[in-house]
């Protein structure tokens, strides 16, 4: 299903003292089957943007098409159940949005409010729950007795439960310690390329754009201020700097290196292998004049 | 969602009513609740709509967003004013259809009650739209001073009052974000039958429920970390300083009861 946002704009609380501009002119698409980071300082739109991808928040001015279904300004929409049906988000700490007495419940409850019935419903709460990595014991538990990295999980696996077509994600990982971190985002991964799950990712963590992401957006000041490839984002890191954004630790490692030995490489690394390959390569080659 | 309300939120201005001490608008107010109830005839409302308005204007807050913030209000006002025009049974009968008869005196109560209600609302409003939560505590805590002879816990409950003051905007915010993420998963709270939007209230207030708690601990331990020991010895950041238009608004408002008692009926 592809998502796409055209001429964006929108104001929180129009029309009262606290009207404030949140995004504006933002065109951004998302074609069924990417993987894609939005990066942005905080306040610069990230999480407004996302929220327009399954219509919880209706533009100001400009139209979101969501598959087949336009949502425009200025128009009442009803019936939007199709459509979060197939945009799962997982919000930042999502965990606090569980409520149900037990795991199991609170994974089904997603599913069961879009009419799946009740087995396939806990039959999908068993397949999701492993799937975030739990045993499947803990789905008997309250989820008010795990631990802040199981209730995290097992939040996730109320949105995976629902089986949607997209899944954009705010800050999957804020808050984990790194294994936890890793785990999420190759879960999330793995997902995207088995089940070919459109992906979009709002996140601070340039690493994880890198290593992910097929396409970045980089928000500004409510606006987009570059979009395209991780190599083409990362190719030029002074930009991101003045944004006050940083590039990925290996970026950074790289144009050290080329500083340092007076050389350029001839392309952009996004791992710690390709870097050490070219590092190798170079050295190969009689190392740097 | 939650993004109108106004109840406990702070417009920031540069108005007259901006610039007043604290305790001169909270003693307004209160003075207000009781002089509303001197009005019992259309000249005596007339007065004290005018005054209403009168406040309103010097607030310079746009009208627009008081109406839209008072909207939800309007429920209330309306069931408040259809309670009085079926209850009472008093006066001459105005209308007739079937078993329902309206009275000449329930449609007056009706229109003078809600009137008095949403002159009520008006007021205590322009008091918190006007007045920072700190200056509110801060001028109860003086007002209730004297009590503090009486062995009565002034500065604690002034504590109590701007702490959950100041956790009003909190929780609308979490409001809104777990109204947020139940919508995506597929709760609506804004359409639907009314059965299963009564339902939907479940997955809000219990997650509501549980960081409120949380909060409120963190918050106890925050304080005590910092050394908290309650009102004893504690001096003021923020001093209060009564001016020339404190007393000119409190004979204002003397002026309109003195009217209000000669005009009424």
């Amino acid at each position: 299903m592809d998502i796409s946002l055209k001429n964006v704009e929108y104001r929180y609380q129009a029309d009262s003292p606290f009207e404030r501009l949140a995004i504006s002119d933002v065109s951004i698409d998302v074609p069924s089957g990417t993987y894609l980071a939005v990066i942005g300082h905080t306040g610069s739109g990230k999480s407004t943007v996302l929220q327009h991808l399954n219509a919880l928040l209706k533009p100001t001015k400009g139209s979101v098409l969501i598959g087949s279904r336009e949502i425009k300004a200025g128009r009442k929409e009803k019936n939007l159940k199709g459509v979060r049906e197939k945009v799962g988000i997982v919000f930042q700490f999502p965990e606090h949005q569980l409520f149900e007495e037990t795991v199991e419940k609170d994974i089904m409850f997603g599913p069961m409010n879009f009419g799946v019935t009740e087995k396939e419903a806990k039959a999908r709460a068993r397949s999701a729950i492993n799937l975030v990595g739990l045993p499947e014991e803990i789905l008997e538990k309250s989820p008010f007795d795990l631990s802040g990295g199981q209730m995290r999980r097992v939040a996730i696996a109320g949105v995976l439960a629902m089986e949607p077509e997209v899944i954009v994600l705010d800050e999957p990982t804020a808050g984990l310690d790194p294994r936890g971190r890793k785990e999420i985002m190759d879960l999330f991964y793995s997902l995207h390329k088995k089940r070919n799950l459109s992906t979009v990712l709002v996140t601070h963590s340039m690493e994880d754009a890198a290593r992910y992401a097929d396409d970045i957006v980089v928000m500004h000041q409510g606006k987009v201020f570059t979009k395209g490839t991780p190599e083409q984002i990362f190719s030029d890191p002074k930009a991101l700097l003045e944004l006050g954004l940083d590039v990925p630790e290996v970026v950074g490692l790289q144009l050290k290196i080329e500083e340092a030995f007076n050389t350029k490489f001839s392309k952009i690394s996004l791992s710690e292998e390709e870097l050490a390959e070219m590092v190798a390569e170079l050295m190969e080659g009689g190392g740097p004049k | 969602m939650m993004e109108k309300m106004i109840f406990g939120r702070y417009v920031p201005g540069d108005s007259i009513l901006h610039r007043m001490d604290p305790r001169s608008k909270l003693i307004i107010v209160f003075l207000f609740v009781i002089v509303v109830f001197i009005a019992n005839n259309v000249l005596t409302y007339g007065v004290l709509a005018a005054y209403t308005l009168i406040m309103v204007s010097l607030s310079r807050i746009p009208l627009r967003f008081l109406y839209g913030g008072l909207k939800p209000v309007f429920f209330l006002v309306i069931f408040t004013f259809l309670l009085h025009i079926f209850m009472t049974k008093e006066g001459d009968v105005i209308f007739e259809l079937g078993w329902l008869q309206i009275y000449e005196e329930g449609l007056r109560q009706g229109i003078f009650i809600s009137l008095r209600f949403l002159l009520l609302i008006l007021i205590t409003s322009l008091l918190t739209l006007t007045t920072t939560p700190i200056e509110i505590t801060d001028g109860l805590e003086t007002l209730l001073n004297p009590l503090k002879k009486l062995k009565f816990p002034v500065h604690e409950l002034a504590l109590m009052m701007s702490i959950s003051l100041r956790f009003i905007p909190t929780l609308m915010q979490e409001t809104d974000k777990i109204m947020k993420a139940q919508t995506a998963r597929g709760v609506e709270y804004n359409s639907g039958p009314i059965k299963d939007r009564i339902k939907a209230i479940v997955p809000l207030l219990i997650p509501l429920f549980i960081s409120s708690f949380k909060r409120a601990e963190e918050l106890a331990v925050a304080m005590e970390a910092r050394g908290y020991k309650g009102g004893e010895g504690r001096t003021k950041y923020r001093l209060l300083t009564w001016g020339m238009p404190d007393t000119m608004m409190i004979l204002f408002l003397a002026a309109v009861t003195v009217l209000l008692i000669v005009l009424r009926g």
